[in-house]
């Protein structure tokens, strides 16, 4: 077995007197897709977005992707090209075409020639599902198709690993489900993948792994056929009755 | 319904009334002042077709001047004032500093004064030392400074208006700070201050009438200071309504332009 891809110890992170991680130790192996579940406030974006410092920790290492994100000389903008990232409201370049928001970070990040990041940029846009919109403005776009567009730009940079935070968070319940069959084909092609999700179906088809955290720790993690449907722990028992029945 | 047992009126009734009533103290003031003014005077002092006629075409030479002065102290109040925004959102403490400096003064200054400090104090305290372009460069610099302050802080709201998720996404792609200011804040933020920078062009249209205080000669004469001595020459108020009516060609539609960018704004 290689070593893991992401490498995570004694991670702390503090706002002001809000201790939101407090000591968190995981290991993510290369291909594994790891979705990160807990309540709100428990901590699971901020732990994500530690991954590629967009939070820097307050204490403790992070490893991800063959650089040591906490060390003090790290070339940060290096280690976050091989680090992609999906937010919740898909965040694309807003002044930008959507071929443009595809091709813009290898163009001007790893100096690739127009024409060539250009057509990779369609392969890859093709590859999401979304053609034919290469000249629209990413408004133009419904919520579903920003996110694919979104992973695409992500993609486009050939990441090691993928952060998801909560991708399908903000979009229209209709328009869950085309992100989420990118996201499993991506899954299935062998990308590493560390995802913080509500989508408790897609943690039980595609994750290899689930990781509960709950203030700041995490409380239980293991495979989704006994994470989901027998977890050890009451805290874990109780979040995920109330996910799984809302109504009860 | 007791209000309208009280007056006999219903409420629509009473709103047409009200509403013709002020339109016709409105149209009463409006005749009172026609009937009550000396008209013969009026047009005799505003509006002989004579004086205005022979203003022209030496008239359009200042109005040349009028938008060249403009123009000019734009583009040198973009070039000073966009790196000023970026240094008040600087993560540097002390280009801050310079920033905030920077603008306190020149926004509060009179552009009078700093035009005369440009013009004259300095020439004279530094011997030598020439602007660039005669009195072009004088223009430039002078009103430009003022400008660079107020499109300093206009760029400035403009930056950080864009949402940080914007910023987030570039960094995690792998962007610098600097790539990032350049290929995702920067376009942005000049599209979100298109509408006050167009202000900012009728505030300066109309400040460049005060260039006449460095002394300038027929060939670089602008609008106000040509009709000022066409007034003196004539006797006659009529080049200031045409030198007026000639702002208001420039300055009208670029106010009806910036609204237009401001409600393209709101819709997206």
């Amino acid at each position: 077995m290689s070593d893991p891809i992401v490498t995570i110890r004694d991670l702390h992170k503090r706002f002001g007197d809000n201790e939101v991680l407090r000591g968190i130790d995981l290991d993510i192996d290369e291909g594994e897709v790891v979705c990160l579940i807990g309540p709100s406030g428990s901590g699971k974006s901020t732990l994500l977005r530690c991954v590629n410092l967009l939070e820097p920790p307050t204490s403790g290492t992070v490893r991800a992707a063959g650089h040591d994100m906490t060390d003090p000389d790290v070339e940060l903008d290096a280690a976050r090209r091989d680090i992609g990232m999906v937010f919740q409201h898909f965040n694309l370049f807003s002044h930008l075409t959507i071929l443009d928001n595809v091709a813009i970070a290898p163009r001007r990040v790893l100096k690739r020639p127009r024409a060539e990041a250009e057509a990779e940029a369609r392969r890859l846009l093709a590859e999401v599902g979304v053609d034919g919109k290469e000249r629209a403005k990413p408004s133009q776009l419904s919520g579903g198709q920003q996110q694919r567009v979104a992973i695409a730009r992500a993609l486009a940079m050939d990441p090691a690993l993928m952060l998801f935070d909560e991708p399908t968070s903000a979009l229209d319940p209709e328009l869950v489900g085309e992100v989420l069959s990118v996201m499993k084909g991506l899954a299935a092609d062998g990308m590493t993948m560390l995802v913080v999700t509500h989508e408790m179906s897609f943690a039980r088809e595609v994750a290899d792994r689930v990781v509960f955290l709950d203030g700041g720790v995490i409380v239980e993690q293991g495979p989704p056929s006994t994470m989901l449907t027998e977890p050890e722990t009451e805290r874990a028992q109780s979040f995920l009755h109330r996910v799984l029945h809302p109504v009860d | 319904m007791a209000a309208q047992k009280r007056t006999g009126m219903t409420a629509r009734r009473r709103r047409r009334l009200s509403r013709a009533v002020q339109y016709g103290v409105f149209a009463a003031v409006v005749i009172a002042v026609a009937a009550l003014a000396d008209w013969g005077r009026i047009a005799d002092s505003f509006l002989r077709l004579d004086v205005a006629a022979d203003m022209f075409p030496r008239v359009w030479t200042a109005f040349g001047n009028t938008v060249l002065y403009t123009l000019l102290a734009f583009v040198f109040g973009m070039l000073v004032g966009v790196p000023i925004a970026l240094m008040r959102v600087s993560g540097l403490a002390a280009y801050r500093w310079f920033a905030t400096v920077y603008v306190e003064i020149f926004r509060g200054l009179p552009a009078l004064l700093v035009l005369f400090l440009v013009g004259f104090a300095v020439p004279q305290a530094f011997p030598g030392v020439t602007w660039p372009g005669g009195v072009y460069g004088q223009v430039a610099i002078g009103l430009g400074l003022t400008s660079s302050a107020y499109i300093a802080e206009s760029v400035r709201a403009g930056i950080q208006a864009v949402p940080p998720g914007q910023v987030e996404a570039a960094r995690s792609l792998g962007m610098s700070h600097t790539r990032t200011m350049i290929t995702v804040v920067l376009p942005q933020a000049l599209r979100i201050v298109v509408p006050p920078l167009t202000n900012e062009l009728v505030l300066l249209t109309k400040d460049s009438s005060l260039v006449f205080v460095l002394g300038v000669t027929t060939a670089t004469m602008e609008l106000t200071k040509f009709a000022r001595s066409e007034l003196t020459s004539t006797a006659n108020a009529t080049p200031l309504l045409v030198g007026g009516l000639l702002y208001l060609l420039l300055t009208v539609p670029l106010s009806a332009l910036a609204r237009r960018l401001e409600n393209k704004g709101d819709r997206r």
